[in-house]
């Protein structure tokens, strides 16, 4: 008898159903689109942080009166900008901002979104109400144009309140999104045999809602980064991102607001522009490769 | 159907409401007051705080938000000191062009959404299809901005096809037909390059919608009674997938906001965009307000235009 329920709980074993995490990846790598452009995106931030750890960002953006508008060079891989700064160094080092920023809004709006969407659905009732009146009034904000005016408001403008301005207008959609799967966990079995058990309610949310909902939460904030990334060099390229002292991508294409660059000095500004997209592109890959293996009509194999 | 609208409106007055708040401690949050425009800089301190008094700066902040909600809504919004003129008649000036602007937007939108959206749901996974897809593919990735800065480099500087900047060419009097056709003319690159990448999403949402009808129950129906295929195409599901679509028409309007910004600095466009971008780098804050709280209302009431289009095609989800 003994050993009977043993084989039993072996063979369970070997049955188990492969976690939601290993599944992604496992389509991730499937998708050939999606495996090149996950390389991709590895190379560009070693490349990215890695040279950044030699270049020095102040060398790079120290003006150069006698280098003006040099076209690429041997010297200047990819030519100069109007104070002769070096446009491929700032390329290097507006990459590795523009990625950081996006990495931090991408965090900060996920861990708010989530919270934020796992109580209101978890609970439903009075709270959720309210959150999600909250969460619809942000919605018809007119994003773009306040978190400008906040970025000219505040009094002590750095990376760090930039991103927190981003993060106040940016974390809603998530929220909405991890809310109503949590609604829709909470009426499963498993999270009712779990309140039956006596578990708290914090343990239910964290350890086994939360969970369940984990494949979710990396495909939203996988597409997020790229839109992040694209805001901020929106932002950057309107003059209200990151300074000049501190270049982004957004940085060097904003200086095609000049007519006479646009015109005629591509290489200030159309590299960065194409980085931006293929950046997006690829990052957008990966995302839909994890939202198609997330949906299990939709997966390869 | 009376009743949901009446219940729609209704939630909007809080919306406005904390909006018109939001923007009055912005405002309060920018450095300067409407003072600090108005005089020049040699005025004595003791006038100046006499003003301030008299102006009410002093009060606290509710009851100066009482006195500017007062005036806002009888469209006073202060002056504007860098164009030394009320800020209602210098928004005056530029609403049209940005309307014109956005209108065009949405026809194009529209245009190139509709017959693409066809096409690629009816023939699903033939080569027309593969090819709007991977267009859609593509200006979902693209930012606004670049792909309007590679229009205008392209058509604009390199052919010189498309005027680069303004509305309309200079020395034309209004009314006459030239100067119509020098405005749409000017509008037309600004228009369809904000269109190419806004339409993604509604050729996306209409490929997927029609896939999802063609194998529904009443298509077979009306396959079996003998409709022709174009007619079940262009009755039966055409009718059905396009109902979504209208309903995102007032969501559409939020969405344009923020692309008008970025296409009229581009295509140095002079409208509400421009003179808002502008404004804010010369802390020009009077006009930066008011041009906040009138996008806002703006998106407040698409979003509200949406859900009444939403609740006259789709009973189910009229407010209770």
């Amino acid at each position: 008898m003994s050993k009977a329920n043993e084989v039993v709980v072996t063979s369970q074993k070997v049955d188990k159903s492969p976690s939601s995490l290993s599944i992604l990846w496992r389509e991730l790598v499937r998708d050939k689109v999606a495996l090149i452009s996950l390389i991709f995106l590895g190379l560009v931030m070693l490349l990215v942080y890695g040279t950044s750890l030699i270049l020095n960002q102040d060398d790079i953006v120290r003006v150069d009166l006698f280098a003006l508008y040099e076209p690429p060079s041997a010297q200047y891989w990819l030519g100069t900008d109007y104070g002769g700064r070096d446009v491929f160094g700032q390329l290097v080092i507006g990459t590795r901002n523009s990625l950081t920023i996006g990495i931090i809004v991408t965090l900060m709006t996920g861990f708010i979104g989530i919270l934020i969407g796992l109580l209101s659905g978890y609970f439903g009732g009075m709270i959720d109400n309210l959150f999600m009146r909250v969460v619809d009034f942000f919605m018809i904000l007119p994003m773009l144009m306040i978190v400008i005016a906040f970025v000219t408001a505040v009094p002590k403008y750095n990376i760090i309140s930039f991103s927190l301005i981003m993060t106040a207008f940016l974390w809603m959609g998530i929220a909405r999104l991890i809310r109503s799967k949590a609604l829709q966990e909470r009426e499963l079995d498993y999270v009712k045999a779990s309140k039956t058990l006596g578990s708290s309610h914090l343990k239910i949310m964290l350890s086994q809602v939360l969970p369940n909902l984990s494949s979710i939460i990396i495909v939203t904030m996988t597409l997020n980064l790229a839109a992040n990334i694209g805001l901020e060099s929106g932002l950057s390229f309107l003059g209200f991102g990151f300074p000049e002292s501190t270049p982004s991508l957004g940085t060097l294409v904003s200086y095609a607001r000049n007519p006479q660059t646009l015109e005629s000095r591509w290489w200030i500004w159309l590299p960065a522009s194409v980085l931006i997209l293929v950046l997006m592109l690829s990052i957008n890959n990966v995302g839909q490769a994890l939202k198609r293996a997330t949906d299990a009509r939709q997966r390869r194999g | 159907m009376w009743k949901t609208i009446v219940r729609r409106i209704i939630i909007m007055i809080p919306q406005i409401f904390l909006l018109s708040l939001l923007v009055f401690l912005m405002a309060k949050a920018m450095p300067g007051d409407a003072l600090t425009g108005l005089l020049d800089p040699s005025v004595d301190p003791k006038a100046l705080e006499a003003q301030r008094e008299r102006l009410g700066l002093n009060n606290p902040w509710y009851v100066q938000y009482w006195d500017w909600i007062k005036n806002a809504i009888q469209g006073d919004f202060g002056q504007s000191f860098r164009f030394k003129m009320p800020v209602t008649d210098l928004i005056g000036q530029r609403v049209a062009n940005t309307f014109w602007l956005a209108l065009a937007t949405l026809i194009l939108t529209y245009l190139i959404a509709i017959p693409l959206g066809i096409i690629s749901g009816r023939y699903n996974d033939t080569w027309s299809d593969r090819l709007i897809t991977g267009y859609t593919y593509l200006g979902f990735a693209a930012p606004l901005f670049i792909f309007a800065l590679v229009m205008v480099w392209i058509f604009g500087f390199h052919f010189g096809w498309f005027p680069t900047g303004g509305s309309v060419a200079p020395g034309l009097t209004p009314g006459t037909f030239s100067y119509v056709m020098s405005k749409f003319y000017h509008l037309l690159l600004p228009a369809l390059s904000m269109a190419l990448i806004t339409t993604v999403s509604t050729v996306q949402y209409l490929r997927s919608e029609i896939i999802d009808i063609k194998h529904k129950e009443f298509v077979i129906t009306a396959r079996a009674k003998g409709a022709s295929e174009s007619r079940i195409y262009n009755r039966h599901i055409l009718r059905n997938s396009l109902l979504p679509i209208a309903a995102f028409f007032g969501y559409e309007i939020t969405g344009l906001i923020g692309g008008t910004v970025f296409i009229e600095s581009i295509f140095s466009y002079p409208g509400m965009g421009q003179l808002f971008l502008s404004s804010i780098s010369l802390r020009d804050f009077s006009v930066v307000t008011a041009l906040v709280l009138l996008y806002g209302v703006a998106s407040i009431l698409g979003a509200l235009l949406s859900d009444i289009i939403l609740g006259i095609v789709d009973p189910r989800i009229r407010i209770k």
